[in-house]
């Protein structure tokens, strides 16, 4: 949980996680504690509660990962920590516009030899389609051993089915409007899960249990469920 | 306890997971005898901005603000919760008059609630709680009305942040309180000296976990000195001997809360079966036969 003293106090992935004992954050400029944020200049202050939750599980073999908007920034990092892991890698990422699709030459990096299929909803670069429009002949051509995914709820709503459809392990991290953020007061909970500390990251048995909600609604400010827009 | 068949002397302290009928089902799974949901009240509440909690080396301060989706909404919590939970389900209630509390508790009531537990002790929200139970005037007043309106157990879960716990704790009893549960949480605050300023958006909030214990301990002590009806002990409770504690100090039941953040869900297996090994131990028939025994003199 990032802390913006006088602000507000917001639930982030970790972007980076360095030797050094710094971490870094993407931040998308989106309401006033995003805004406030891009205000900051180097060197000011913000405070930090964390590491909090679970990660992603390291497998190996063939790995398909869709990131859509920030949702790239933990799925980046995943591919530093996969890098030590015989794996061969397949991205899909996607975002509204060229400006949006982050980390492009990272994301290249890390998929070395392996695919990188880029898609904005403008058609500004790559495929002019939805980050999940490729999936279709994707998972019909090839069997992976896991597909991650982060980004929009819909969005991975879509690729998780598909994952089920084609019968292989997927795992989504979700977000949800947190408060305490350890697993106590309920804000954050899909189903019988809370996304702080029984997530983000959940697996696709999880997921099973929760399709009633999971890309279909979320939990407001008082706790009523209401659609996703 | 107070009208109601507990399956042990556990329960989940409200403000816990206590949304939706799902999550409080984990903590049945876990080993609760009871269970008190979130504190719902007339109109829907968005609670306040974040940082609404502060994690310090002896429990939590937290601000959450009273956020909950109003009775309306609830009810059909209260309804599923009901359905699906084999223990008793006692809902909190706040609000800013006795009639709102009144109108709550009714619908709550025919919602399915088993006992309501009246939250007039919330240490930081205007106008309500602990506004409400540091006044034993206002207090009565709303437990009489409360009273007045249903036909189910009524809990008042009082304030430690008063000058005498057991002046208020008489005043709800003479009300009409079925049982009273001591204690809510303790004003208080954090300050970032980095940030120099305090950490909550509603600057103070209510403490709670192992630092106030002894707090919550003396509280039930003081309180079973003057009053008949059961006390439920609540208050940085997080091992059987800590519930021990609070029975031998007069409390017939514990309520559990913050521990679960650290222990889990089963926490409450845990204590309760260290309360009966304790029992066992020590040769007593049931919890019944160590409730205040604390109290007893010994001779000089």
């Amino acid at each position: 949980m990032l802390w913006i003293p006088g602000v507000d106090e917001i639930p982030l992935s970790i972007l980076s996680a360095n030797e050094d004992g710094t971490i870094s954050v993407a931040v998308k400029k989106v309401g006033e504690a995003t805004q406030a944020l891009h205000n900051k200049k180097v060197g000011e202050t913000v405070g930090i509660r964390g590491p909090l939750g679970n990660s992603f599980t390291l497998k190996e073999g063939k790995i398909l990962m869709v990131g859509g908007g920030t949702g790239i920034a933990p799925l980046l990092f995943l591919t530093k920590k996969l890098a030590s892991k015989t794996v061969k890698l397949t991205l899909v990422i996607g975002a509204k516009t060229r400006e949006e699709l982050l980390f492009l030459d990272d994301l290249k990096e890390a998929c070395g030899r392996g695919e990188l299929i880029a898609t904005t909803e403008d058609g500004s670069y790559g495929i002019k389609c939805l980050a999940t429009a490729p999936l279709k002949r994707l998972l019909a051509k090839e069997k992976f051993d896991i597909i991650y995914t982060c980004g929009p709820e819909q969005m991975m709503r879509k690729v998780f089915d598909l994952a089920e459809k084609h019968g292989m392990p997927s795992e989504a991290s979700l977000e949800r409007l947190m408060r305490c953020a350890i697993g106590l007061c309920g804000s954050c909970v899909v189903g019988k899960y809370r996304v702080c500390r029984d997530g983000p990251v959940f697996t696709a048995n999880q997921l099973r249990d929760v399709k009633g909600e999971f890309g279909v609604s979320k939990r407001d400010f008082d706790g009523k469920r209401i659609p996703l827009e | 306890m107070a009208g109601l068949r507990l399956a042990n002397p556990t329960m989940l302290a409200s403000g816990i997971l206590g949304y939706s009928a799902e999550t409080l089902e984990t903590i049945v799974d876990g080993g609760a005898g009871a269970v008190i949901t979130k504190s719902v009240g007339l109109k829907p509440r968005n609670g306040y901005a974040n940082p609404t909690i502060v994690q310090t080396s002896c429990g939590l301060i937290n601000a959450m603000g009273l956020p909950n989706p109003g009775i309306d909404e609830f009810v059909k919590e209260i309804r599923e919760a009901k359905n699906t939970l084999d223990v008793p389900l006692i809902v909190s209630v706040y609000g800013f008059s006795a009639e709102e509390y009144a109108t709550v508790t009714k619908k709550a009531v025919n919602a399915g609630a088993d006992a309501i537990e009246l939250n007039v002790s919330c240490p930081h929200v205007k106008e309500t709680g602990s506004e409400i139970g540091q006044n034993p005037k206002i207090l009565a007043k709303v437990v009489e009305k409360v009273k007045a309106s249903v036909d189910k157990p009524v809990f008042v879960k009082l304030s430690p942040n008063v000058t005498s716990i057991a002046e208020i704790a008489e005043a709800a009893v003479k009300a009409g309180a079925d049982a009273l549960t001591a204690i809510n949480t303790v004003r208080a605050m954090a300050i970032d000296a980095e940030a120099a300023m305090p950490v909550l958006s509603n600057k103070v909030g209510g403490l709670s976990g192992p630092a106030v214990k002894p707090i919550a301990l003396r509280c039930v002590y003081e309180i079973y000195e003057k009053v008949k009806v059961p006390i439920i002990g609540c208050g940085g409770i997080t091992n059987w001997r800590d519930a021990v504690e609070f029975l031998l100090a007069g409390a017939s039941a514990v309520q559990i809360g913050t521990a679960v953040a650290v222990k889990g869900a089963n926490v409450f297996k845990a204590i309760s079966r260290g309360i009966d090994a304790y029992l066992e131990k020590k040769a007593f028939k049931s919890v019944e036969e160590i409730v205040g025994l604390s109290h007893r003199s010994y001779p000089a």
